[in-house]
């Protein structure tokens, strides 16, 4: 109830920017989980004689390349999107984030081998790096969110990192040291609980570059494979009727850039302090 | 008649937060003869930077001058549109700040920036306004006036630098100086030398000033008014002399009680073996070389001893290494050489060797109390830790514990469920105390634990220590650039100067010569509480502070060589200091003999 009330009030105080944001993020949120369960039709089906239907009361997104409904797909294919990103931003995020803390409270000759490995990672492309593991080992669900993992882990590590060493050199971790708190306490309860709040600005961003990758890959073909779909094979799949104005492969392509816009949105509207990350 | 320049009546500031204002200057009103020198003195937040800065007709980020009229000379300060401010501010009222190390523009010479006022306000030519600069620079005693402004920032001392900001704020000759706590980030020794400056550019001059201090020893050197200032209210104004000799308020007496410390020392019986024993200890930072020496050195060759249920006092100008003793104690720091034994048994000077045990029985409470409580945690979250960590005290019990913790530094138990940032400086350093209190330790370090701290709520928690050391039996060790506070709570004393051990000696032998040159100039810069402390100074101790960058002496001679006002030619250059036992069971490091230096101070 009280979580509720404060949640509203941080809402009613962001920036109308931020605003827009938090309703188009809330709104994928609800469609990546009730999405398939209130798809007007099957997702395969094909249900209209036209290719590229035009917009109408019967197909409010028009129909595909096949006549199947666009509503329905793009249902659909916002549940792949979002979970696939956000179980590798996750993973991402995670992974970096106890690295780094690692790295930091052991120092020494375990953070500089560390430091360097993901070094040497960063500089991978995030893209070639998907394309190898793709041509390597055939692309499947679980390979991309590994691929999409290890092409994000080096950058989260970094960030964390940084604010974990700063972190350390304050006084309160010094004193706990100095009480004889072990590493572990020191990184759990001193280090971590003051890095948390950028590191979720960092997770928003990161969560973006994901679903960028893993739309890039799909439209490339390498992504999700038919017969399930997320929104970057839809663009593909119905890239022929680019030339016609067909809604069909404008839909997908909102669809994406509403998404990553609105998180950018709301991420800069929290934290308009926490450390602004390119991608690496 | 008398010319009145300023004149300050019933000024309101308020600062806005979220709609709401809140008055932090409330009806103030004076006025400054032409020639004399107003001080507003008081506590942090009350309200005398805000009434300092409202003299340029500035009001700082979410405030705002609500009403009151300001009149300087011919100009009404607050009618003034934003082309009148631009005139005044620099050109009529000009403003010296705290920190001149964060005024100057590292990139710029010192030159560039004194004249650059000068310059902006079109009151004289570049070669004119340098003319001048350099005789402000002579004025200021500052050592090669010809040459100083030809130099960087970083190239002069932090006392240098703070008056060459005055010779910047002098240049165009303003009717008013606005001084906001120019000496309180400097060591007493430096603080001399400027307010030695300060004092005589402004009786030369005729300038009328402001001067905002919280040091009321400081403000009775350059003050002709004194204003006492809490809450934002006026609680007094008068002559210098009547403030200090027949303050009429409660707050001006608190005030003047809490310069003044009273002994504070326990009783305690000395016991056979010392509770901390210190030989030879080396310590210092950087890369260990090949003979196990670190780059930088900071400690050199020290020994010290705290006795069971004592107290230590060391001290020392920022710089001297007095931290770093603490935190190679408190096992932070590795010693490089020499031996801490610990209730008669060595102390393993690196952190994965010591047992709990020894971490409980040993504790440091840091300087800055705002840095070293954690954030992220609330107040009983803090002290749980060390009970649960040392004690394993847990739930119920630990809950009853912390109460009693809360009690012991005297703040209310409600405390608890807040975070660090809900609290007052005072109150955090408060929290800081009991969290080393939670482990029941044998000996506390406290470093510069009242430094940050206004005077009044300094000397609670002197009081504080005190007591607890009365009623625990806890030895301390007190880390302070302040040698009144250490005359106040400490049995034995240890001078520190550059890593050096200087002088050390009971509480009485630091009252009375023979010093060492370095402990001589320490306790007689520090400010007296009364009117012409300044004008009575012995002329040995003018002495300026090397510039940084100017080296220390060779390894092995005396480290205060360059400074010391009484050195013998030809013998302090070539040998290094004997150490020598002087009577009461004083030490120094010194070529002097007791009776010679006894006599050189005496004077």
């Amino acid at each position: 109830m009280t979580l509720a009330r404060s949640g509203w009030r941080t809402a009613a105080s962001l920036p109308i920017a931020g605003r827009v944001g938090l309703f188009f993020v809330v709104l994928w949120l609800v469609i990546a989980v009730i999405g398939p369960a209130i798809a007007p039709h099957d997702v395969g089906a094909v249900v209209s004689p036209d290719a590229f239907g035009p917009l109408s009361a019967a197909y409010p997104l028009g129909t595909d390349y096949l006549g199947r409904d666009m509503l329905s797909r793009v249902l659909h294919a916002a549940r792949f999107t979002i979970g696939l990103a956000l179980v590798a931003a996750l993973a991402a995020s995670l992974t970096g984030t106890s690295l780094a803390l690692i790295a930091a409270t052991a120092g020494g000759w375990a953070d500089e081998v560390m430091s360097r490995l993901m070094d040497a990672f960063i500089s991978i492309p995030s893209k070639m790096l998907a394309l190898v593991m793709v041509a390597a080992f055939g692309s499947s669900v679980p390979l991309l969110i590994l691929t999409a993992a290890l092409s994000y882990t080096p950058g989260a590590y970094r960030i964390a990192r940084s604010l974990a060493v700063n972190v350390k050199t304050l006084e309160y971790v010094q004193a706990a040291r100095a009480r004889g708190e072990g590493l572990g306490y020191v990184a759990r309860a001193e280090i971590l609980p003051n890095m948390v709040n950028p590191m979720l600005a960092d997770f928003g961003l990161r969560f973006v570059f994901v679903v960028l990758l893993l739309s890039g890959m799909s439209f490339l073909g390498l992504g999700v494979q038919p017969p399930d779909a997320d929104l970057g094979s839809l663009v593909r799949e119905n890239i022929g009727g680019l030339f016609e104005g067909a809604p069909a492969v404008v839909t997908p392509a909102i669809a994406i850039a509403t998404l990553t816009v609105s998180v950018n949105l709301l991420i800069d509207a929290i934290s308009g302090r926490a450390t602004r990350v390119a991608e690496p | 008649m008398i010319d009145t320049l300023v004149e300050v009546s019933g000024l309101r500031v308020v600062a806005r937060k979220e709609g709401v204002d809140t008055p932090i200057v409330k009806d103030v009103g004076f006025s400054i003869p032409r020639g004399e020198v107003l001080a507003l003195i008081g506590e942090s937040g009350s309200g005398k930077t805000t009434i300092a800065l409202s003299l340029l007709g500035y009001a700082r980020r979410g405030c705002r001058i609500r009403e009151g009229s300001i009149r300087i000379g011919e100009t009404r300060v607050l009618e003034l549109d934003a082309e009148g401010l631009y005139d005044l501010r620099g050109r009529k009222v000009s403003y010296i700040a705290q920190s001149a190390a964060a005024a100057f523009n590292p990139m710029k010479t010192i030159m560039d920036q004194v004249v650059e006022g000068a310059l902006i306000h079109g009151t004289s030519k570049r070669a004119q306004a340098e003319a001048k600069a350099v005789e402000l620079f002579a004025a200021l005693a500052l050592p090669d006036p010809g040459g100083i402004g030809a130099r960087y920032p970083h190239q002069v001392s932090g006392g240098q630098l703070q008056r060459l900001m005055a010779a910047m704020a002098l240049i165009t000759e303003p009717d008013l100086v606005v001084l906001d706590e120019p000496t309180t980030a400097l060591d007493v020794t430096t603080q001399i030398e400027v307010l030695r400056a300060f004092k005589k550019v402004v009786r030369e001059r005729g300038a009328t000033a402001v001067y905002v201090s919280h040091d009321l020893a400081v403000v009775a050197q350059m003050a002709d008014q004194i204003l006492v200032l809490s809450d934002g209210e006026m609680r007094e104004i008068g002559a210098t002399a009547d403030i200090l000799e027949r303050p009429a308020h409660s707050y001006t007496k608190s005030l003047l009680a809490a310069a003044a410390p009273q002994p504070r020392t326990g009783t305690a019986e000395a016991a056979e073996t010392p509770l901390l024993e210190i030989h030879g200890l080396v310590a210092g930072y950087g890369r260990t070389g090949a003979d196990g020496m670190p780059a930088v050195r900071v400690l050199d060759n020290i020994d010290l001893a705290i006795g069971r249920g004592r107290t230590l006092g060391v001290i020392g100008e920022s710089g001297s290494g007095k931290t770093t003793l603490a935190r190679v104690v408190a096992g932070l720091v590795p010693a490089a050489r020499g031996t801490v034994l610990f209730d008669g048994k060595p102390l393993p000077t690196n952190l994965t060797e010591r047992t709990r045990e020894q971490f409980r029985r040993i504790q440091i409470v840091f300087q800055n109390a705002d840095t070293v409580l954690n954030p992220a945690h609330d107040i009983e979250r803090i002290l749980a830790r060390p009970l649960a960590f040392y004690h394993g005290v847990r739930g119920e019990e630990a809950r009853k514990r912390i109460a009693r913790l809360l009690d012991l530094v005297k703040l209310p138990a409600a405390i608890g469920s807040r975070r660090p940032a809900e609290l007052s400086g005072g109150q955090k350093q408060r929290v800081n105390l009991a969290r080393a209190l939670a482990a029941e330790p044998d000996l506390i370090l406290c470093d510069e634990v009242t430094s940050a701290l206004d005077t009044v709520v300094g000397a609670a928690v002197l009081d504080l220590l005190a007591e607890l050391r009365r009623e625990l039996g806890v030895s301390l060790m007190f880390i302070s650039h302040d040698i009144s506070t250490v005359r106040a709570v400490c049995d034995q004393v240890v001078v520190l100067y550059s890593g050096c051990k200087v002088d050390s000696g009971s509480r009485k032998a630091l009252a009375a010569p023979p010093f060492h040159p370095y402990a001589d100039l320490l306790i007689a810069s520090v400010p007296e509480l009364r009117t012409g402390w300044l004008e009575g100074l012995p002329a040995r101790l003018a002495v300026e502070a090397p510039a940084p960058g100017a080296g220390k002496p060779p390894a092995g001679l005396c480290t205060f060589l360059d400074r010391c006002p009484v050195r013998i030619a030809g013998v302090c250059e070539k040998v290094a200091p004997p150490r020598r036992a002087l009577e009461g069971g004083k030490e120094i490091l010194c070529h002097h003999t007791g009776a010679e230096l006894e006599a050189l101070q005496s004077s």
